[in-house]
């Protein structure tokens, strides 16, 4: 078990490298930071070239990439791009937690991203939670009911809303419960923010202002998760232990919530694990909606002006969340299954 | 049949599926008294194993459908119980086993608590007393170290160790019938046997009664009192185990006799198998099941379904012609 | 044989009915699929919409912008109202499908073909060539789609000029959309190719093949692959309606297709503003984006039911 770990977290440090280097080469090779530095078009050929010398911009990718990689401060570089260097580099290196410094807003990238991450995070969470709360009782219930009609209708249903795309149902549910609701006089749901300024950041407010983005960003998920917890319990209700436990007399609850449940928990665990990274993909979708001052908006802002290493700390943040939730996920996934655990 | 633990009269199941309605068990009737252990014989698909289910409410109802019948045990009908009573005969006074060991217990689910949850909900006894018992049962059924091995899982156990757990299981509670569909078709021959042997022994010991569900001719020899032979749905040939070797009355099982292969059978014969196919099950039968193979049809054969016909004490047959003579009955 | 866990008995082939062709076959099982039908002719009837559609009206219809008609309601003129600067959104709606229709299909291709090539190389070949494409697959799988297009939209946007083709022009970042969803997304069917692959190399009658001397291309595209086309074909057709859903959402937050081109994600991208006064400026579209994606996931499902040789349809 342990030996798996291990492996596993070489592994995922690998693909990390890798994805890192795809990506900086990425964004080094099709980005002209230059062109627009951080919001003002650089035009003059000589300050052009300082500012390329400046920034490093001069040197070989590979090389840029290891001083993003592991910092500056042990060589010479040249910050004011005169051409000689001179003095010794700031940077610490993305390993000691450096990710440089953003060209819009002149901080830090780890505190921009510090500041906004714990907004999306709440996002997340919520989402996540809704999702398979609501997605377990329907997936189970309908998979009980299979046949039936109003197993029909929720599948029909079910498809319709997995189908959909996250901002329609944004723009519908925002046009439903703020726009409609106000006018025909009904209490509503507010769909700018995270709270109202003139209130505060209150956990009412961010409750209220939550319940939109949330409902969201879970509708679909719900919907495909509900079809695949459905399926998968369909599956193992149709094993042969299954007959058995129902041949012993056991009563019919503990047949589906103990033998059933326990097994299709397996691959629905995965499911859920594997995916859970990518709700940051529909943050930023939802973020821009609602005006969700999440990490989401931040990508947007910073990709629009070509911030890069902002948008690199955000790219790498997200890229070690998906490893690091695979190798949770596996190592979850194998101290759940007792063939994998006693083998 | 005063002495009649189960009987079974006229049942009928099909499934409805696309592709049309299947006639799975097609009016079967027979007693099981106690004690007593019936061989059921026949080809796959023939209706054994689904008639078992019937009869135990296994059936999964939107697809399947018991059509008619009564099947009553101890002066109640099975077929005519809620969901719940049938919970109650499940695993407590009918057992059943079944064919693959391998995907027939539960795999993220210690065998422990396999074995004790039908001594906890049939008998309610208590977690600790649940354990005492399996471990006793596990012995029972020839697994050694049986107390460390509660906490064991499926997969830890070989082919046969888990057909004795399968069959600890179905015996916990002491039921008074035990139902095995195939339960050695999946083992390998030497473990067949032991199987074979271990039911044997329990089922002297628990004075219960066994409906042994098989294609191996072999087996019921061994086991069986009387034997019911099956085919496409119905019942053909009822006798006790001796007379069916002896004096088979029906072409079917002639001919199922007839392909076992033997040590005497001299080297350039070929081994005899029944020409034809099974019947196509989504049509519903007319006249004999059996005549488009049969060596002995007769125009009556096609057009008349015959019912079983008594040839001897205890011994019916389904057959218009009498085999030994050739002649019509 | 083993008793069939759905306790459904062994069906006999009937051998008195001529057997059928595969996609005879494939075709009379789909049609049962009452949903994949109504799927199918959906579809269908959004395609007439798009290209029938530009016999109704004409592009420059659609382009043609008057302020002073600007974001009127739905009415007889404008059946689907006017947008933020006065252009008829039915006339655009019709141009967008065009768009919308032709970047899906066309970055599936891209798609498929890129999977392909590199699930059979990497199931066929195994050892190291498999160990390089997967890792490099995995890195790419590694990065939710969303951000990687919204890079490469960014960096690869305004890139490319104006195309004319067929006597119209369309925005060069059609192009770009097109082949950044192509090349982001080709990983999920590689995958799937891979362990077809991996499976069916094995298989005896590949061993023929090689005993025979075929050569290797010959192996793979002439004899594993054709084997895998049931997959290939449900998983394409699903890619469909995640490239549409793709272009629409970089469009929606604006990196995508380029004004004056009509998609229909680019005409949601400026509703947002108008979300209260004007809800037809994203309903429309937004509807039309939501039938499409309905229809293609209804016949997705059909066909994978319909060549799944081993599902049973209840």
């Amino acid at each position: 078990m342990i030996q798996y770990i291990i492996k596993r977290l070489l592994q995922g440090i690998i693909l990390l490298i890798i994805i890192s280097g795809a990506l900086f080469w990425l964004m080094m090779n099709v980005g002209d930071p230059l062109a627009t530095m951080g919001g003002r078009t650089v035009t003059r050929p000589a300050d052009k070239e300082r500012l390329t010398r400046q920034l490093g911009l001069d040197k070989p990718i590979w090389l840029q990439y290891l001083y993003w990689l592991v910092g500056n401060d042990w060589t010479k570089v040249d910050p004011d791009g005169d051409g000689i260097r001179d003095k010794s580099g700031t940077r610490l290196g993305v390993l000691r937690g450096d990710f440089g410094t953003s060209l819009v807003a002149r901080k830090p990238v780890t505190e921009l991203i510090g500041e906004r991450i714990s907004n999306t995070l709440i996002l997340m969470v919520a989402s996540e939670a809704v999702t398979i709360f609501f997605a377990l009782i329907l997936g189970i219930y309908s998979a009980l009911r299979q046949y039936s009609v109003s197993d029909n209708i929720l599948t029909a249903v079910l498809f319709i809303l997995y189908s959909m795309p996250i901002f329609f149902i944004s723009l519908m549910s925002m046009y439903l419960f703020a726009v409609l609701f106000k006018k025909w006089g009904l209490p509503y749901l507010p769909t700018v923010g995270m709270f109202d300024p003139q209130v505060g950041k209150t956990p009412t407010q961010v409750l209220w202002h939550m319940v939109l983005p949330v409902m969201s960003l879970s509708v679909i998920y719900f919907a495909a998760y509900s079809r695949y917890i459905r399926g998968t319990m369909l599956e193992v209700l149709s094993q042969d232990y299954i007959r058995t436990a129902r041949s012993k007399g056991l009563p019919r609850r503990q047949v589906v919530y103990v033998h059933a449940l326990k097994n299709a928990a397996l691959p629905i665990v995965t499911v859920i694990g594997l995916d859970l990274p990518f709700l940051l993909g529909g943050a930023v979708v939802t973020e821009r909606i609602f005006a969700w001052p999440g990490m989401g908006r931040l990508f947007l802002d910073h990709l629009s002006r070509a911030d890069i290493s902002v948008v690199m700390g955000i790219l790498m943040l997200v890229a070690t969340a998906v490893v690091v939730f695979q190798i949770i996920t596996d190592v979850f996934y194998a101290w759940l299954d007792p063939r994998i655990r006693y083998s | 049949m005063a002495n009649s633990l189960l009987q079974v009269s006229n049942l009928r199941t099909r499934f409805h599926t696309p592709e049309g309605t299947v006639y799975a068990v097609n009016g079967i009737s027979f007693h099981v008294n106690g004690g007593e252990t019936v061989a059921i014989v026949g080809e796959s698909g023939c209706g054994k194993s689904v008639s078992m289910m019937s009869l135990l409410g296994l059936v999964p109802t939107p697809p399947g459908e018991i059509y008619s019948g009564t099947a009553i045990y101890r002066q109640s009908d099975l077929l005519k119980k809620t969901e719940a009573e049938m919970e109650d005969v499940r695993g407590r006074e009918i057992s059943m086993i079944f064919q693959d060991p391998m995907t027939s217990l539960n795999p993220v689910l210690t065998v422990g608590r396999q074995l004790t949850e039908s001594l906890r909900v049939h008998l309610g006894m208590t977690q600790a007393e649940a354990e005492r018992r399996a471990v006793e049962l596990l012995e029972q059924v020839g697994i050694p170290d049986p107390a460390r091995r509660l906490g064991d899982y499926p997969h830890q156990f070989s082919g046969g160790m888990r057909q004795r757990v399968m069959i600890a299981m179905a015996l916990s509670c002491t039921p008074s019938l035990l139902i095995a569909d195939e339960p050695t078709t999946a083992l390998d021959v030497t473990i067949q046997a032991q199987i074979v042997e271990l039911v044997a022994q329990l089922r002297a010991a628990l004075h219960m009664a066994i409906i042994w569900i098989t294609h191996d001719l072999g087996v019921v020899a061994g086991m069986a009192d009387r034997v019911l032979v099956m085919y496409a749905g119905y019942i053909v040939e009822e006798a006790d185990v001796q007379d069916l070797y002896d004096s088979p009355s029906h072409p079917y099982t002639l001919a199922l006799l007839a392909a076992l292969p033997r040590v005497d059978r001299r080297r350039d014969q070929r081994l005899k198998s029944i020409p034809g196919t099974p019947p196509n099950l989504l049509v519903e039968p007319h006249g004999c099941p059996f005549a488009p193979r049969c060596e002995f049809v007769i125009e009556k054969c096609r057009h008349e379904n015959p019912t079983l016909i008594e040839v001897d004490k205890n011994h019916s047959s389904a057959c218009w012609v009498n085999v030994k003579t050739g002649a019509p009955r | 044989m083993t008793a069939q866990t759905s306790s459904l008995p062994q069906l006999v082939d009937d051998l008195s009915t001529p057997p059928l062709s595969l996609s005879r076959l494939v075709w009379l099982r789909f049609r049962r699929h009452k949903m994949a039908v109504f799927g199918g002719i959906l579809l269908i009837l959004l395609v007439l919409y798009s290209f029938g559609g530009a016999f109704v009206y004409t592009e420059k219809y659609a382009n043609f912008n008057d302020t002073s008609q600007r974001l009127l309601p739905p009415s007889l003129e404008h059946p689907f109202g006017t947008d933020s600067i006065g252009r008829d959104i039915l006339a655009r709606t019709i141009y967008g499908g065009q768009i919308s229709l032709f970047i899906g299909l066309v970055a599936v291709l891209i798609e498929t073909i890129l999977g392909i090539i590199v699930g059979a190389l990497a199931g066929y070949y195994g050892g190291w060539v498999d160990a390089i494409l997967m890792r490099i697959t995995e890195a790419l799988l590694n990065i939710p789609t969303i951000f990687l297009l919204l890079v490469m939209a960014k960096f690869f946007g305004g890139k490319i000029p104006e195309i004319e083709f067929a006597g119209r022009s369309f925005s060069g970042s059609v192009v770009v959309i097109v082949v950044i969803i192509g090349i982001t997304s080709w990983m999920y069917l590689a995958r799937i190719v891979r362990a077809e692959f991996l499976s069916l190399k094995e298989r005896e009658f590949i061993l023929a093949a090689r005993a025979t001397g075929t050569s290797n291309i010959e192996i793979i595209f002439l004899h594993i692959l054709p084997n895998t086309i049931a997959p290939i074909i449900v998983s394409s057709t699903l890619s469909v309606a995640n490239a549409i859903l793709a272009e629409a959402y970089i469009s929606f937050l604006g990196l995508g297709v380029q004004e004056p081109t009509a998609t229909w994600g680019n005409m949601l991208d400026k509703s947002a503003k108008y979300l209260d006064s004007a809800p037809w400026l994203w309903f429309f579209p937004g509807m039309l984006i939501l039938l499409t994606t309905l229809g293609i996931n209804f016949v997705g499902d059909g066909l994978r039911d319909a060549l799944d040789p081993r599902s049973r349809t209840v």
